[in-house]
């Protein structure tokens, strides 16, 4: 991990506001806590801050924490302390590269590199023509299809180098990328289909017998919850 | 209270529940490292050093963070054996002390904090000399941009976050905030703006290693080369209890000194660090005005030039006025010195405040430790945190403890507590007292119910008309109840703000216009009209001074202020870090000032001075050393025996309370204001510091101007 600051002024933008949907959403949000409680929507109002600009901005930090009543500094440590919430700008497609263990193993070297080559050489920087930009992360939990990275919400697994070059050339060029396995694969099965539980007699009742309906269970009594 | 049974380092102790078991331990006589847990801030928890070992806890345990009362009793019975010392609890402690030492410079050397800092001193008990086991780089922070006052030095913080817990809970100003986390957390300001507080100063003492010290007294002294003096702050009438470390005649800087009734262990920024204006702008010789210009003239020269002015003018065109800084030892040599020469014009209200007589009128009747049972308070034309900000630390602290609701008449201020903004307006305060304002059943549903008079008030020229609706509002509401202080089961919350350290002394031995005497206003317009000839200013710098006329003026005090400017007989006095004096805070508790250093050059204590002037003119004092003076204090107010305590206000009779200030009408076309323009700013030595300065103007002008 590295010393979290708020980027430079020179590309903080003058203002935030959320748009109109995500400021009713931000009200509803903050009406879920209890009075005297609003700080509790800080994390989600900056997580959705961060959808909307894809970073998060020192204007955007002084909003949230007018909206919550909270103290600017209040609000800086959350978002300093998360290193999901990014600090510097982000290009229209934010790869976040894992490089955890099994990832390294199965190769995220080279992801790394197809994006230090084809975006930028440095990590958190945007590329010349503003459309992409990348970081490493840690463990995105989808280990099964190392090496994997994440861009929005969705995952790209089971790269390789020339994979990863394509899957850059494809957002840059505005053309949709397919999520998922890029091998073909279906989420974590083995490449090239299941190998195990293939036995038809599994599942047509031959072992187990035939199915045969159940009863519908009397209704509960009226118990109060949490009673023995 | 409930209590529990513990063995403390095989010694069996009962201890409250609601302790934690840190204080429980140091009750039963043990020792427990720590630098994250402080008896005034919240329980943190995360400095580790306090761990102790719970026999049969499979962990050592964070004593500061365990409360009694979750310690249950072993299986058979038998209370908790709590180990402090065993070689379990000093292992867990060296540790965490090895831990913090890894990212901690080795730069004690030149560390201002060296000789009293806590991680050395534990260090010493903790430390594993002769074993490191740590290769890699050292991390480094950046400093930090905190004001004026205080000055960073990142790199040795070891993230207690006390100053942080301070700013937030204490302070109300909650800039500070540790950002990142793990090794990159830091310990900043809001985007390193200084820290914005009154109270600012007390972070430094709280810091327990080097990341936070004094800037002003950056690689000036080591603590075991200072003389300590244990002695009375001025700077405010709250009178706070403070240390004065010197070297040589050089005070070097000023730290509180507990007194739970006055300031707890927090003084304010100008108690603290307007120490540097005690070595600027001295009078340290007397002087003469020859031709329009002041001239270096010796003792016998200017008492002789005071003797023939005085000759040459009759009593009633003589006139003395005493200043803020002033003790009670020279305010009563000054003003028997006057009765000698039978001199009415005398006043010490130099803000013209409209207060005199009997003592409870003009006292903080509910005292200090008073406000923390209030559950109303009004103030008008108060700004306590301006005013007395170790007070307003106190009104904080009594809001975050209980439902406190505090209103507001005069200029919107953030006092660091939510506070109904009821305007400027004075006629206000008629509605309160008639009944017709919300706020006055808020006042009459309380409890505890408290006024706070502020010299916005006090000093108006209708000020006698508001004390009376005060007084009103005062018996309206219950806020003087029955006999004694809250403490006995009474109550008196009618409070008088005082901002200046000399005035409840000065009331207190009557220094008032005696029977058709004038008052400061009096004095300065006679003066104009050539009525009054000749002028005795006792430190009096804070009226209009250069508005005297050709009246003749003798200024005796410490600093070539504005009313040594205007003098034409200078007696250089000593300032209050200089001379032993008397001070009354506020709320009447008489408190002995001691002296830390001599007075420089040729200047002399300032009840000797009039002592030795008594006699040039024919008018000697009965009393040749300070002790005989104080007997004659005592014998004239006998309240100034009783030294350290607050007064018990036993006169609650209607006679009293109703003989406060005079109906009259209320001038609504002026808005209610506040007494202090700039709070660094309000006395002859903190004009002449130049810490003050600098505060003036990163937190004064420069807001000043943003606002305009």
């Amino acid at each position: 991990m590295s010393l979290r600051r708020l980027a430079p002024p020179d590309v903080q933008p003058a203002s935030f506001a959320f748009n109109s949907d995500n400021a009713k959403w931000a009200e509803a949000t903050i009406a879920k806590y209890p009075a005297g409680r609003q700080a509790s929507a800080v994390i989600p109002l900056l997580w959705r801050g961060q959808e909307q600009e894809g970073w998060v901005t020192h204007p955007m930090i002084e909003s949230i924490a007018r909206m919550l009543g909270m103290p600017f500094i209040r609000v800086l440590e959350v978002a300093t302390f998360y290193t999901m919430f990014n600090l510097e700008p982000v290009g229209d497609h934010l790869v976040q590269v894992c490089t955890t263990t099994p990832c390294w193993l199965r190769g995220s070297d080279a992801v790394v590199e197809a994006c230090k080559k084809h975006i930028h050489p440095h990590q958190k920087t945007v590329s010349a023509d503003g459309k992409l930009s990348w970081m490493e992360v840690e463990c995105l939990g989808a280990c099964a299809n190392a090496p994997m990275l994440q861009i929005g919400s969705d995952y790209y697994e089971d790269l390789t180098g020339p994979a990863t070059e394509q899957m850059i050339a494809d957002l840059r060029a505005g053309k949709p990328v397919k999520p998922g396995p890029i091998n073909g694969r279906r989420s974590s099965e083995p490449e090239g289909g299941a190998l195990t539980l293939t036995e038809k007699s599994l599942y047509d009742g031959s072992i187990v017998g035939k199915h045969k309906p159940v009863p519908p269970p009397p209704p509960p009594e009226s118990k109060k919850p949490g009673a023995a | 209270m409930a209590t529990r049974k513990l063995i403390v380092d095989g010694r069996e102790v009962d201890a409250e529940e609601t302790l934690t078991l840190l204080q429980a331990c140091e009750q039963a006589g043990a020792e427990i490292p720590r630098f994250c847990f402080h008896e005034r801030l919240s329980v943190a928890g995360n400095c580790r050093m306090c761990l102790v070992e719970w026999v049969g806890a499979p962990k050592p345990q964070a004593s500061c963070a365990l409360q009694v009362k979750d310690i249950f009793p072993n299986k058979d019975g038998t209370p908790a054996r709590i180990n402090t010392t065993s070689p379990y609890a000093r292992k867990a402690r060296e540790g965490v002390m090895e831990f913090l030492l890894i990212n901690h410079p080795l730069d004690c050397p030149i560390c201002d904090q060296g000789g009293e800092c806590d991680l050395q001193d534990q260090a010493m008990g903790y430390g594993r000399a002769a074993f490191h086991r740590f290769n890699e780089n050292k991390r480094a922070v950046e400093d930090k941009y905190m004001g004026p006052l205080v000055k960073t030095i990142m790199t040795r913080c070891i993230q207690c976050t006390r100053c942080v817990r301070f700013a937030t809970e204490v302070a109300g100003v909650p800039d500070l905030g540790a950002t990142g986390r793990g090794e990159d957390m830091e310990i900043t300001t809001y985007l390193e703006k200084a820290f914005e507080s009154e109270l600012s100063g007390n972070v430094v003492d709280l810091c327990p290693v080097g990341a936070l010290t004094s800037k002003p007294y950056a690689f000036n002294a080591r603590p075991w080369e200072l003389r300590k003096t244990e002695s009375i702050d001025v700077m405010d009438a709250q009178g706070c209890n403070i240390r004065v470390d010197t070297r040589g005649p050089q005070v070097m800087r000023v730290l509180p000194r507990l007194n739970e009734d006055v300031n707890e262990e927090w003084i304010s920024d100008k108690a603290r660090h307007a120490c540097d204006g005690l070595s600027r702008q001295r009078l340290d010789r007397p002087y003469i005005r020859v031709g329009g210009k002041l001239k270096p003239a010796s003792w016998a020269e200017a008492f002789a030039a005071i003797a023939a002015k005085v000759k040459s003018t009759t009593p009633d065109k003589m006139a003395a006025i005493v200043g803020d800084l002033a003790a009670a030892e020279e305010i009563k040599a000054l003003k028997d010195l006057m009765g000698g020469l039978r001199v009415k014009n005398i006043d010490c209200r130099q803000d013209g405040a409209k207060l005199s007589g009997k003592r409870q009128t003009y006292l903080f009747n509910s005292g200090i430790a008073g406000v923390e049972a209030a559950d109303a308070i009004l103030l008008v034309g108060a700004n306590p945190r301006w005013d007395a900000p170790v007070l307003n630390a106190r009104i904080r602290k009594a809001w975050l403890a209980s439902p406190l609701k505090v209103a507001n008449i005069g200029p919107v201020v953030d006092l660091t507590y939510p506070v109904e903004q009821l305007g400027a307006d004075i006629t206000t305060l008629e509605a309160i007292a008639n009944g017709s304002h919300a706020f006055a059943k808020t006042l009459k549903d309380a409890k505890r119910p408290m006024i706070i008079l502020g010299s916005g008030a006090i000093t108006r020229a209708d000020g006698a008309a508001v004390m009376a609706l005060a007084a009103k509002i005062a018996r309206d509401s219950g806020m003087i109840g029955p006999a004694g202080s809250h403490a006995d089961g009474g109550w008196n919350g009618f409070n008088i703000l005082h901002t200046a350290a000399s005035r409840v002394a000065a009331l207190d031995l009557g220094f008032v216009p005696g029977q058709g005497g004038r008052d400061v206003a009096g004095i300065v317009d006679g003066a104009q009209k050539g009525e009054i000839d000749f002028i005795y200013l006792l430190g009096a710098d804070e009226f209009d001074v250069a508005h005297l006329g050709r009246a003749f003026i003798v200024y005796q005090g410490s600093h070539g202020d504005a009313g040594a400017h205007h003098a034409d007989v200078i007696l250089p006095g000593a300032a209050y870090t200089e001379k032993a004096g008397t001070y009354v805070n506020f709320e009447g508790r008489v408190q002995q000032a001691s002296r830390a250093a001599f007075p420089p050059g040729e200047a002399k204590e300032d009840w000797a001075i009039l002592r030795a002037l008594s006699d040039v003119l024919g008018a000697r004092l009965p009393y040749d050393d300070r002790a005989a003076l104080l007997k004659a204090l005592v014998g004239d107010v006998t309240h100034f025996s009783d030294v350290g305590t607050a007064p018990l206000h036993a006169d609650t009779s209607a006679a009293t309370w109703e003989s406060i200030g005079t109906s009259g009408p209320l001038d609504a076309r002026t808005p209610v204001g506040h007494a202090i323009a700039d709070y660094y700013l309000t006395n002859a030595v903190a004009r002449a510091s130049e810490t003050m300065a600098a505060c003036s103007r990163e937190f004064v002008t420069s807001s000043k101007m943003a606002a305009e």
